[in-house]
């Protein structure tokens, strides 16, 4: 434990913090996305990917739904579901 | 914005944190040929909790008052092994570490021109340890260390005015900025790389936690302090005030009632009037207010 402790880069990407969801999970609804990425700047996790209209997805592994995203949303094409509503993705 | 992340999922950071979203603006703006000195802060634990680390550009944290020193040093490394020019080097902090612990080594950085953008996170308070108060904090703020009370309205002494003593050594760029705008951040981080000299920059960030608010009204609540002239978003280059958002000035109530941190105060007229008082300075003194011209177009 002496000098410098040096870790590897990306490690974290171990770290599910899903798990740390207790309400709610964003849904995306890929209706009426027009792809202007403002989710996927907002998200404080970086765990939002997609590139066209409608393929915006979140990775749950890491989301930890705080629901700035569906604020965010102009469109309003992402809602916050119940966790415990057994609604997959 | 490539496909490779610099700043991974998987950090510890609150959910909703806003200085987890202004870190990754700011390192997806300067991009991969970037070194990090960070100083102990809330940014520094939620990234790096050993052994993990979320970043994937060099990153070197030494203590809580240096990274300004060590920022220094591998700027002063990279000039002699001449590589600076496609280098950059980022030193930062939170505001504790900034204004409080870490002022007299951003000064000598500041006074001995190295190129290095400084970018304060400001969260208004020592978040990471329990919500103390910092030399950022604002006026009646209720923190652990200046709890409202009975006696007392909160924090009784005004925010250090941080981006003015920067400006103050007679450094090239100068900027505030703020989660609530992103584009904001990444223009500015973008803007500051291309100048030469030392930089400093300041964005602030909601907590979720230590504000007392919803998770995900961090936006919003970083917007109301900017509409209500709480936190000017100003630009200086060369000591010259080049930009600044200018505002339909909104009450303060409306910003304070959004957050835990300031509930004693929605019944205390006093006091309400004074922090008024701050926003009507900083309104006048920038100039914030949009002409009428500008409003009914």
């Amino acid at each position: 434990m002496f000098g410098p402790l040096i870790v590897k880069p990306q490690k974290s990407k171990g770290d599910n913090t899903g798990a740390w969801r207790i309400q709610s999970r964003p849904k995306f609804l890929q209706k009426d996305c027009i792809a202007c990425r403002m989710c996927l700047l907002v998200c404080p996790e970086h765990c939002i990917s997609g590139k066209e209209k409608n393929t915006y997805q979140t990775d749950y592994n890491y989301c930890k739904g705080c629901g700035l995203c569906a604020r965010i949303c102009p469109k309003k094409d992402i809602e916050m579901v119940e966790e415990s509503s057994g609604d997959k993705q | 914005m490539g496909d490779r992340l610099l700043y991974k999922p998987g950090h510890t950071a609150c959910a909703g944190c806003g200085q987890a979203i202004a870190a990754r603006l700011v390192i997806e703006a300067a991009g991969p040929n970037t070194i990090i000195a960070n100083n102990t802060g809330c940014l520094e634990v939620f990234t790096t909790r050993y052994p993990e680390s979320a970043w994937d550009v060099p990153w070197i944290h030494s203590l809580f008052e240096n990274c300004a020193a060590v920022a220094s040093g591998i700027e002063a490394a990279l000039k002699y092994l001449g590589k600076k020019d496609s280098i950059n080097v980022i030193a930062q902090a939170g505001d504790g570490g900034t204004a409080d612990i870490g002022l007299q080594a951003l000064s000598g950085m500041l006074e001995r021109g190295h190129d290095i953008l400084y970018v304060c996170y400001d969260n208004e308070a020592y978040m990471n340890t329990g919500i103390q108060r910092s030399g950022l904090t604002p006026y009646d703020t209720n923190t652990t260390t200046s709890p409202a009370g009975s006696k007392s309205a909160g924090n009784i002494r005004p925010k250090k005015p941080m981006p003015e003593i920067a400006l103050a050594h007679g450094i090239p760029y100068v900027a505030t900025s703020s989660a609530g705008y992103l584009q904001d951040i990444q223009r500015k981080v973008k803007k500051a790389l291309s100048i030469k000299g030392p930089k400093y920059m300041q964005i602030h960030v909601p907590c979720p936690l230590g504000w007392r608010h919803e998770s995900n009204l961090t936006m919003d609540v970083a917007r109301l302090a900017v509409e209500t002239g709480l936190y000017p978003l100003i630009e200086y280059e060369n000591g010259a005030l080049i930009g600044k958002r200018q505002i339909s000035p909104k009450p303060v109530e409306e910003y304070l009632k959004t957050q835990g941190r300031f509930k004693h105060l929605l019944n205390n007229p006093a006091e309400l009037k004074k922090v008024q008082e701050i926003a009507d300075n900083n309104i006048k003194k920038y100039g914030l207010k949009v002409e009428s011209q500008a409003s009914s177009s």
